[in-house]
């Protein structure tokens, strides 16, 4: 799977609260959540963003509540990918079981800046910043992420199992 | 057998293993799946949307609306609906609504839900507070907790471990509130990311249950997958009288490994702020007396139970809170919230002004209660500061544990307990 878009720069401890603050999780509509997704780090984010476009953050991404409205805010407002330094544990599994595709990259983090345009592998893990005319390597998704994202999330691989 | 952590042993008796080493894929078998009026309708959805019939166990899945309850508007009273309709289609053991309803992580342990040598899972961060009692206990998201509520496994990846000692004795206003505080000062917000924090020395054996509960909720604070302290006999005299099942003391070996292991001496830790906008920017109270306060929050699943309120109305009696300044006191769970009115600290906290609130998150995530506008602060017993976390983006929330949170509100600014108790 590749993805091609432009980059939206974000810093260090980006939280969920900031990410879909709290005020708007009295629904679960990806539509409604999409609306105001980012809207606490920038509030011209959910107006602005085009689909297939990638955000791109320090350390830690995703810290503090489990909400999954965070990650599904995210997809819905059409963003393809998310790369981090780090993630939290919580965001990262949600990810991986809604079907958003992150990546941790230390490099391509640093490097890159909002508006560069961003091309990424999914399957091989590689980071091409078109703008800049730089290419990096995603830390490798564990086999067992990819087997989970293969069955087409934690959801359908249970439905594959027969459990349901 | 090799020598494993509290952690590992909970771990792989719940996979059916004899031993497993951090970095391994389990699959386990859960005791307890919580939801909460947030989390839960995305389970329920994705539940029924796969065409699931039955929940894998009606005693094991655990609904609490706690967070926007009494609700707080129409689309929250739906969201809660949804829970209830949920609870009653499956003749759910344990669902809390109305005038049974508390904070979900002050509420399970109480009633006995969650039990020592558990393995609990809950889509809510917070819900590593019942490491606290020797339980393995993390929090998940939604999709996770749906996957459990079907089939009572789920995959997890066995966690480092990093061990905390806190030798010596507490000082005086101190508590487990500010140990937490302390280690994320130092560690930070990623600190511990996806590992253990074992918590154990001199100090945590004498410390309370509800000081231990406070130190395990914040464990998600430094990143941390799970907190946790070894059973011992305060938390066989605080489950014996509660637990609704049979329960399993597990301990770390002597030799079992860990990641990193950090000593405290207790002489040194003072009560601790947590600074805007994150559990780390930590200092010492006597450091950031000169800001005003407009609110006062006293609640939550860290700091809403009986030992907190009990510190708070000791400090508040007799005294009134500061001109132009609001206390919010929250107990989390109805049999607190009688405890409190029985033993009088109900009159207590009226007479200094204070507005007593039902159980409920409500502002300790921004979600009614007590919100702040632009430009206002607050000082809060709950867990997390973020930007905007109670309010307008411009506020600003201050982290700190009750002793500091009453004697602020008669201050109005930031104080230390001594200073209103001399």
């Amino acid at each position: 799977m590749k993805l091609n878009g432009k980059a939206w720069k974000f810093g260090a401890d980006i939280d969920t609260d900031r990410i879909i603050p709290a005020r708007y999780l009295n629904t679960s509509d990806p539509k409604e959540l999409a609306k105001h997704c980012m809207e606490d780090a920038d509030p011209s984010f959910a107006s602005r963003v085009q689909a297939g476009d990638v955000i791109v953050a320090d350390k830690n991404f995703g810290c503090g509540s489990s909400r999954e409205h965070a990650p599904i805010a995210i997809k819905a407002s059409g963003v393809a990918c998310v790369i981090a330094k780090s993630f939290a544990r919580i965001f990262y599994r949600n990810s991986f079981n809604m079907g958003l595709p992150i990546l941790e990259c230390e490099e391509a983090a640093d490097s890159t800046e909002s508006g560069d345009v961003i091309e990424v592998d999914m399957s091989t893990g590689e980071i091409v910043n078109v703008t800049k005319g730089t290419r990096f390597k995603a830390r490798p998704i564990p086999p067992f992420m990819q087997e989970l994202i293969a069955a087409g999330g934690l959801m359908e691989s249970i439905r594959k199992k027969g459990a349901v | 057998m090799k020598p494993m952590t509290i952690t590992e042993k909970i771990l792989a008796r719940h996979a059916g293993l004899k031993e497993v080493a951090p970095g391994e894929l389990i699959n386990a078998k859960v005791d307890i799946a919580l939801g909460n009026d947030i989390t839960a309708p995305i389970a329920i959805s994705e539940f029924r949307r796969i065409g699931a019939k039955k929940v894998f166990n009606r005693n094991k899945v655990v609904l609490v609306p706690d967070h926007f309850t009494p609700n707080k508007d129409i689309k929250s009273a739906e969201q809660c609906k949804i829970l209830r309709d949920f609870a009653r289609e499956h003749k759910l053991k344990h669902y809390y609504d109305g005038g049974e309803v508390g904070v979900e992580h002050a509420l399970l342990p109480e009633k006995g839900v969650v039990v020592p040598g558990d393995l609990v899972i809950g889509a809510d961060s917070h819900t590593c507070t019942y490491g606290a009692l020797g339980a393995f206990s993390t929090g998940v998201g939604s999709t996770d907790l749906a996957a459990v509520m079907i089939t009572g496994e789920l995959w997890f990846k066995v966690p480092e471990s990093m061990k905390f000692v806190f030798n010596g004795r507490l000082r005086k206003w101190v508590s487990g509130k500010d140990l937490i505080l302390h280690i994320i000062g130092e560690i930070g917000v990623d600190g511990a990311l996806y590992r253990a924090m074992e918590f154990t020395g001199k100090a945590i054996d004498n410390l309370s249950m509800d000081s231990r509960m406070s130190m395990c909720n914040m464990a998600i604070e430094a990143g941390a997958k799970s907190g946790i302290i070894a059973p011992d006999a305060t938390t066989e005299a605080y489950v014996s009288k509660r637990a609704e099942r049979p329960y399993k003391f597990y301990s770390s070996d002597a030799d079992a490994a860990y990641s990193e292991v950090r000593e405290y001496d207790c002489a040194e830790i003072e009560p601790k702020v947590a600074c805007p906008h994150l559990p780390e920017n930590t200092k010492n109270v006597s450091d950031v007396k000169n800001v005003s306060i407009d609110q006062v929050v006293i609640g939550s699943c860290t700091n809403g139970r009986l030992e907190d309120l009990e510190v708070a109305a000791k400090i508040l009696r007799g005294k009134k809170i500061a001109k132009n300044l609001r206390l919010i006191i929250i107990p989390a769970t109805p049999f607190i919230y009688n405890e409190a009115m029985k033993k009088g600290w109900f009159d207590i906290f009226l007479k200094a002004g204070a507005i007593i609130s039902p159980p409920t998150c409500g502002p300790c995530l921004g979600g009614h209660m007590g919100i702040l506008a632009a430009g206002e602060r607050a000082l809060a017993t709950t867990n997390r500061n973020f930007l905007g976390r109670m309010g307008d983006v411009k506020s600003e929330v201050y982290l700190a544990n009750p002793a500091v949170a009453a004697a602020t509100a008669i201050k109005g600014r930031i104080a230390h307990p001594d200073e209103v108790t001399k």
